[in-house]
């Protein structure tokens, strides 16, 4: 009942209660290496967040599997905290010791030049444009836009299938246009991910669309849905920094490195989005050598 | 300038929906709004009581949240209808509320008499309200009937997030496109909804003209 009548209110909510109830993963479920008095050149900023012992780190707070905070907990969960808590840990930053700071799309770049947040990791995709303004190290992962459907719906394998078909995303994404203009599928736009997969499951829409590690996060949550074909476009998410520190942009890309030749990074997938049924970890990303 | 030309069928085919959302929500919310003012003036406790919780809880709620309700609502209990017919029914719902109080005012400026009168020659209740009383309620309220006409014609918009591609999401989208022409498309896109507005301020003032009833 009382699950019913929040329905009424929001479908934010309802996706939320949906969510909390199913459980969720990540942050700290991966045995963080802390580094004990790790070492870096003097006057870098790795050296005074190791001093200090403590960084503040922009994550996304909506999205299941990437970066998401349970509604009434102090900690988010998923693959970019899990990565975040791997970068953090090389300086010597217990996963504690981190300030979790909640980025939205558009408040990225700001934050960072303002130094609101030291680093940003929010599904933050690298791009010529973004990369005038802000440093971006990696990609520690490399997704593009995907489809989610009813694990019981047959007739959608692909976007080739799409055709005449509703796609719910986000009111004025790309991700619609391109649905659109690609495969000719009547567009649903909605106000938010969780609204949309809340009409996927009630059958008002046939597919949702966006990047596919976050439609990969939200099939992790509910077994009812599956993310079908391949990607139609690439998106590589990079860990955003104060734009002209190449040092932290050589930790950076060095840390990534080093997780996925550990294995780190495998294990921070599979505890993340790797969760999701029918989604291996993909190959390991190769960061990009030359650090901007 | 030119992004407004390249990109009129676009315009256009959300401002018809746009329209559509206008015209059939407006004339079922009167319809509604009528059959709920005749309840509220109605002889019978029941149905007046009725018809003031209608009111009361529709007028006081945010039409987004009435949305959310129909929109996340209906196909959880088993009704499946397309995301503009939702659209419909969630506009409608709202703004018969509005229409229903605008007709009541209307009624209760006519002279007591008149209903009166309609008894004394033995009308039902029904027929007095029908034949005497609703037909000058109408002319007395044309002008906030238009304004309530002229905000549901604003509200529409908000079926953009709830999966209708109007004339609001086409600007969101062409904004995602030319980010540019940002000025032209805002001003574009108000200039159709100010014809839309016009349109129905004119007409109210040609109806009022044509209906005043000298007192």
């Amino acid at each position: 009942m009382r699950k019913s009548s929040l329905r009424l209110l929001g479908a934010g909510l309802v996706a939320a209660l949906a969510l909390t109830a199913c459980g969720s993963s990540g942050g700290g479920q991966t045995d963080v290496k802390v580094a004990e008095n790790p070492k870096f050149p003097a006057g870098s900023s790795m050296e005074k967040f190791a001093k200090a012992k403590k960084i503040k780190i922009g994550i996304k707070f909506d999205q299941p599997g990437i970066g998401y905070k349970k509604p009434g907990t102090d900690t988010p969960t998923g693959f970019d905290v899990a990565m975040a808590e791997i970068i953090a840990g090389g300086m010597g930053i217990e996963p504690k010791n981190i300030e979790w700071v909640e980025t939205v799309s558009k408040n990225r770049e700001p934050f960072l030049q303002k130094g609101t947040v030291d680093l940003v990791l929010a599904s933050y995709s690298i791009t010529p444009e973004r990369r005038q303004v802000v440093g971006q190290a990696g990609p520690y992962f490399v997704t593009g836009q995907g489809l989610l459907i009813r694990k019981d719906d047959k007739s959608i394998k692909s976007g080739a299938d799409l055709k005449g078909k509703k796609v719910c995303s986000v009111t004025g994404s790309t991700s619609l246009k391109q649905v659109e203009e690609k495969y000719g599928a009547n567009p649903a736009p909605f106000g938010s991910y969780s609204e949309c997969v809340t009409q996927l499951k009630n059958k008002s829409v046939d597919a949702v669309t966006t990047d596919e590690a976050i439609l990969q996060g939200y099939a992790a949550e509910d077994k009812d849905l599956v993310t079908v074909g391949k990607p139609f476009t690439e998106e590589r998410y990079g860990i955003g920094f104060k734009k002209g520190d190449t040092g932290m942009c050589k930790y950076l890309t060095d840390s990534i490195n080093k997780s996925v030749s550990d294995g780190d990074w495998k294990k921070a997938f599979d505890a993340t989005l790797g969760k999701a049924t029918d989604v291996k970890a993909p190959a390991a990303p190769k960061p990009d050598p030359s650090c901007q | 300038m030119n992004v407004l030309i390249d990109n009129l069928p676009k315009i256009i085919s959300g401002f018809w929906l746009t329209v559509q959302l206008l015209v059939v929500s407006g004339i079922v919310a009167t319809l509604l709004g009528t059959l709920l003012a005749g309840m509220r003036v109605s002889p019978v406790p029941v149905l007046q009581r009725a018809g003031t919780a209608y009111v009361t809880v529709f007028r006081n709620t945010p039409l987004l949240i009435v949305f959310l309700i129909i929109v996340t609502g209906l196909p959880a209990v088993g009704l499946q209808y397309s995301f503009f017919v939702r659209a419909i029914i969630s506009l409608s719902l709202y703004t018969s509320a509005f229409v229903c109080e605008a007709l009541r005012s209307g009624i209760n400026a006519i002279q007591a008499g008149q209903a009166e009168a309609a008894r004394a020659i033995g009308m039902t209740f029904g027929q007095s309200l029908r034949l005497i009383v609703l037909p000058q309620a109408f002319r007395a309220v044309v002008p906030p009937l238009a304004s309530i006409l002229i905000a549901l014609t604003k509200n529409t918009a908000i079926a953009e997030v709830f999966g209708v591609t109007e004339a609001s999401y086409q600007l969101d989208s062409l904004v995602r496109d030319f980010p540019t022409a940002l000025w032209w498309l805002f001003a574009g896109i108000a200039f159709g909804y100010m014809i839309i507005v016009f349109l129905i301020a004119g007409g109210a003032s040609l109806l009022e003209r044509r209906w005043t009833v000298t007192r």
